[in-house]
């Protein structure tokens, strides 16, 4: 039944939420609240003052209200009036108001914080907890710049009363968390130090709180806390319960100030003064003495109480790192509490081991609980138990357990909960890298997650096993083979697909003796997997095939018949499209010498910081970097860069398999210029565009790229009869190039601009660019003597069925100079420019 | 500490106190995707979790629970403890507090809270002092019509300088 308020009975507010209480419905319920607000309004707006009481009784309706959820817009003014009033309870609905319903209006400010000032000042101090209690639950900056300066100043004063100097220093500590730039040192630090030694528990209670915060930006300022500190804490721990009187809560002295006094112990490292440390290590000893005590009453309060202690007991002790014996204590201690009934203490207790596990002194004692752990991780019931313990276990893995603690995360992983799934995953391939002392471990650990877990399985993860086999000659049989017989599995997961793929493409020849194995097999068992997969992992295939060629010549043919199907030559995708007639192109006109020097298996990846530890710590978020980061192990060991930037293609689609196509231009001994990788360049310059032109085999462009040579200039002096050594070619034939056309088009291939030509007299440069399906290039003359040129006329000779425009637009005589061919401006200079265009695009 | 909530089995929202600045909205979605995960929550299961960047405390007492947002480094025991202090404290307060009585004296909540908790840290942890500093207000509002008021003042005032000197 409803109680009627103690001191004041505003009844016209019990009968309003009685009101609101019986509303059957919704509808009803706002029917109801907008009558009342309209009611209020018509009051707030009447001729006749309200009196205290009343304008009490609506600000506190208007409250109710708005904390079931409605917005309120009206009722500040009214609110702020009450504070002026001298009646205590109209002052303390007022505040409560104007502090949960913060109004931004700076009129209002301005009233409120006059308000305040005069209850700072009023001495009173039941009015000024009240004005102290407001500024600590509003704490905005307006507030702060008008009072930070005062309320140092109370909270030292000799003449405030205890409740005051409380409420003064937490409100001190929110405006300090606010506005830290509004509260500066000053003298009052010392004297505020000094309040530690306070009488009134409850003073010391709050100043600890101060402190703490104030001494993480400033720690000079504070340091003689240490020793205050210190001594409380002793104290109160060797206190006997009655002692403390009301501050002992069942049967523990003073808890909240003990863990408040050992939180701040861990601001600063450990004392330096040998008799308060020896004083310290004693209170912390007691501590975890006394938990071996039976306890005092069975009530869990009291087990709670003394237990909070205990924790925050060990976490300093984790943090000073420096007392072996108390690190190990405290290990023993957390590992009774490993199974203990109450779900909650096996819960920090884990948590607590993973800080503990870090640490050199007390990491063997910590494994010694591996099979509670375990145990933990198989039967515990609650779920965020067992994360806890899949953190512990990831913490406390080194070389030595790192095979049996992976195959329980695996384990763990079947059956985990999808939310966590990936954090677990790249655990484990974190772990499984770092521990492994057989590489072939490591190789089938991936593979399982991938089997087990394959939609968790991130990039970072599996390029990571790339990366690793590519460089350790050893294992890279054995991981074909395994890969080989992973993928025979009836529904493999893509990303198997995708690591089986790359490692056949590359090692596929150490199994391919083995007749189960053979190549026409592996062809077919990727194949068959390949209408399955999504774009990535197709293009992924098609590189692996075009491998194949090369390894295999045998199945040349075959996989020909592939590439060249519609399907992949007329793909909608424009990655698959590009590489399947690129490859196909390739595997035609490339000689095997050529075939094999591109097709190169890939160099060793250099060695760079690990990703797949980067994307667990920003998964995991700034603070538990110190749990993952093991500085204290060899980090440097086989850490090579999850994502290896290749030089980006320009012209392709930007797929994760792209970074494949980029790598693969890397070895071959031409670095290119150009951004775009090999293969396209040999399209561009090919033919009148890209992949448009399918039927266009190899011999146009061979063609065209043999008669992009100079051409005999037309001029008195007999040119062509200095440099080139070889019997020049009459100036009417075009038929045969220069000997040396060959390697001076070569360079081409791969690059867009350059000198194409040049001997004593002339200089031939060629600029290109393309742009989907236009291509444009310029040819440049440079007249290399001093004399002009006259009549000076080059020819460009091209396959009939390209149709091009050709600028004749040079001037007769080819003045000397050479031009530069940066800067050179085809629209300005002589040049004759071959724009061609593609005639269809498919 | 960051925020604590008090809600019902049903998921109403019985008292908020906010002690790190935040938007209406934010408050409103924070309130509504905690309450959907502590109600979630199986009676067996440990009183800590974790959520979004924080870590969660909670505790039921009848049909209300009682649920609280510290940061990584806090306690967590004995925020389950601040929870029950609290609780004591309304129980002392109103006489075997119950549900209705926190929804029809929802004010006096407040200010009990206020006076134990402050700015998100605990301020006063002894019950006797946080109980007569509540008291005295309620004494203050009943005496203020007449003019003994100003003894009361006077009163209370040689009561704290009493206490001091103790």
């Amino acid at each position: 039944m409803p109680a009627v308020s103690k001191g004041d009975g505003m009844r016209g507010l019990a009968v309003f939420i009685s009101d609101i209480r019986n509303c059957k419905s919704k509808e009803a319920e706002i029917k109801r609240i907008n009558k009342e607000l309209a009611n209020i309004r018509s009051k707030f707006k009447g001729d006749k003052a309200l009196d205290g009481y009343s304008k009490k009784k609506y600000v506190c309706k208007l409250l109710f209200i708005f904390l079931l959820g409605h917005d309120i817009d009206f009722g500040h003014m009214e609110a702020v009036n009450l504070l002026s009033s001298n009646k205590y309870t109209e002052k303390q609905i007022g505040y409560l108001f104007i502090s949960v319903l913060v109004n931004s209006n700076s009129e209002l400010i301005r009233l409120i914080n006059n308000a305040i000032k005069n209850d700072l000042a009023s001495r009173n101090p039941t009015f000024m907890c009240l004005a102290l209690h407001c500024i600590a639950n509003v704490g905005s900056r307006e507030m702060g710049e008008a009072f930070a300066a005062d309320i140092p100043r109370i909270l030292v004063a000799g003449d405030s009363m205890d409740s005051v100097k409380q409420s003064a220093a937490l409100c001190l500590l929110r405006l300090y968390k606010a506005s830290p730039d509004l509260v500066p040192m000053g003298e009052w630090t010392a004297r505020v130090v000094h309040l530690l030694n306070d009488q009134h528990m409850g003073v010391v209670t709050a100043a600890v709180s101060l402190i703490t915060c104030l001494c993480k930006k400033n720690p000079d300022d504070f340091k003689t806390c240490i020793s205050l500190a210190v001594s409380r804490l002793s104290r109160i721990v060797s206190s006997a319960s009655t002692d403390l009187q009301d501050y002992t809560y069942y049967f523990v002295p003073a808890p909240w100030l003990s863990v408040k006094l050992l939180r701040l112990l861990q601001c600063y490292p450990p004392p330096e003064d040998a008799a308060v440390k020896g004083r310290l290590v004693e209170c912390l000893e007691t501590v975890l003495n006394k938990a071996q005590e039976p306890p005092k009453s069975k009530k869990v309060q009291h087990s709670n109480a003394k237990n909070a202690i205990l924790f925050e007991t060990i976490s300093l002790i984790i943090h000073y790192d420096s007392e072996p014996n108390l690190l190990v204590r405290a290990c023993n201690q957390l590992g009774q509490f490993l199974q203990h009934r109450e779900t909650n203490l096996r819960y920090l207790a884990l948590e607590s081991m993973c800080t503990l596990a870090s640490s050199e002194f007390s990491h063997e004692a910590v494994k010694t609980h591996i099979d509670t752990v375990i145990n933990a991780l198989k039967t515990e019931r609650d779920v965020s138990v067992r994360q806890r313990a899949a953190d512990l276990l990831y913490a406390m893995c080194d070389r030595s357990n790192a095979k049996q603690i992976v195959s329980e995360m695996l384990r763990y992983l079947e059956t985990a909960d999808y939310a966590i799934r990936e954090e677990i995953v790249l655990k484990v391939a974190i772990l499984a890298e770092k521990y492994a002392v057989d590489y072939s471990w490591y190789v089938d650990t991936i593979l399982n997650l991938i089997r087990i877990a394959g939609d968790y399985v991130s990039e970072e993860v599996w390029y990571r096993v790339l990366q690793i086999v590519t460089n350790r000659d050893d294992v890279q049989g054995y991981a074909a083979k395994t890969v080989f017989e992973a993928l025979q599995a009836p529904a493999c997961h893509e990303n198997m697909v995708k690591v089986g793929g790359y490692i056949l493409g590359e090692f596929g020849n150490l199994i391919a003796g083995d007749p189960r194995s053979s190549p026409p097999v592996q062809f077919s068992l990727l194949h068959s997997k390949f209408h399955l997969c999504s774009v990535a992992t197709r293009a992924l295939l098609l590189s692996t095939y075009i491998k194949f060629i090369n390894l295999f010549p045998e199945t040349k043919a075959t996989i020909q018949g592939v590439l060249r199907a519609g399907s992949q030559l007329r793909n909608a995708d424009v990655e698959l499209q590009q590489r399947a007639v690129e490859y196909l192109t390739l595997s035609s006109v490339a000689s095997t010498d050529v075939l094999a020097t591109v097709l190169e298996e890939m160099p060793p990846f250099p060695e760079r910081e690990s990703s797949i530890l980067a994307k667990l710590k920003r998964k995991k978020g700034p603070g538990a970097a110190s749990a993952l980061d093991d500085g204290r192990r060899d980090a440097s060991s086989n850490d090579i860069n999850g994502g290896v930037e290749p030089t980006p293609s320009t012209v392709s689609t930007p797929s994760p398999s792209a970074d494949l196509l980029g790598l693969r231009a890397a070895p071959p001994p031409a670095a290119p210029q150009a951004p775009a990788g090999a293969g396209n360049l040999l399209v561009d310059v090919s033919s009148d565009g890209p992949v448009a032109q399918p039927g266009l085999g190899p011999t146009p462009e061979e063609a065209f790229l043999s008669e992009l040579e100079p051409p005999a200039p037309e001029s008195p002096m007999a040119l062509l009869a200095d440099p080139a050594p070889a019997a020049d070619p009459g100036p009417e034939d075009f038929g045969s190039p220069i000997p040396e056309a060959d390697e001076l088009l070569n360079k081409f291939v791969c690059k867009n601009n350059g000198v194409l030509f040049e001997n004593q007299l002339l200089q031939i440069g060629v600029k290109s660019e393309f742009r989907q399906n236009l291509g444009r290039m310029y040819l440049f003359y440079g007249n290399k003597t001093s004399v002009q040129f006259q009549s000076f006329t080059p020819t460009v000779v091209h396959p009939g069925d390209l149709q091009t425009h050709i600028l004749l637009a040079w001037p007769s005589p080819l003045a000397p100079g050479l031009p530069s061919w940066d800067e050179m401006d085809p629209g300005r200079d002589p040049s004759s420019a071959l724009l061609p265009e593609s005639l269809s695009a498919s | 500490m960051q925020f604590m909530l008090l809600f019902s089995r049903q998921g109403k929202l019985r008292l908020q106190k906010w002690y790190v600045p935040l938007s209406d909205k934010e408050k409103k979605k924070i309130t509504r995707e905690l309450v959907q995960t502590v109600l979630a929550r199986k009676p067996k299961m440990c009183s800590f979790l974790e959520w979004r960047d924080l870590k969660i405390v909670y505790k039921r007492y009848a049909s209300l629970y009682f649920c609280c947002a510290i940061e990584d480094q806090d306690n967590e025991l004995i925020t389950l403890e601040i929870i029950h202090r609290y609780v004591e404290l309304l129980d002392k307060y109103f006489g075997s507090v119950c549900e209705l009585d926190i929804i029809f004296n929802f004010e006096k909540a407040y200010f009990i809270l206020d006076e134990f908790l402050l700015g998100g840290e605990v301020q006063e942890t002894s019950k006797k002092n946080v109980l007569k500093a509540i008291e005295q207000a309620d004494l203050l509002q009943e005496n203020m019509k007449d003019k003994g008021y100003h003894f009361i003042m006077q009163g209370i005032n040689d009561a704290h300088l009493q206490e001091k000197v103790e």
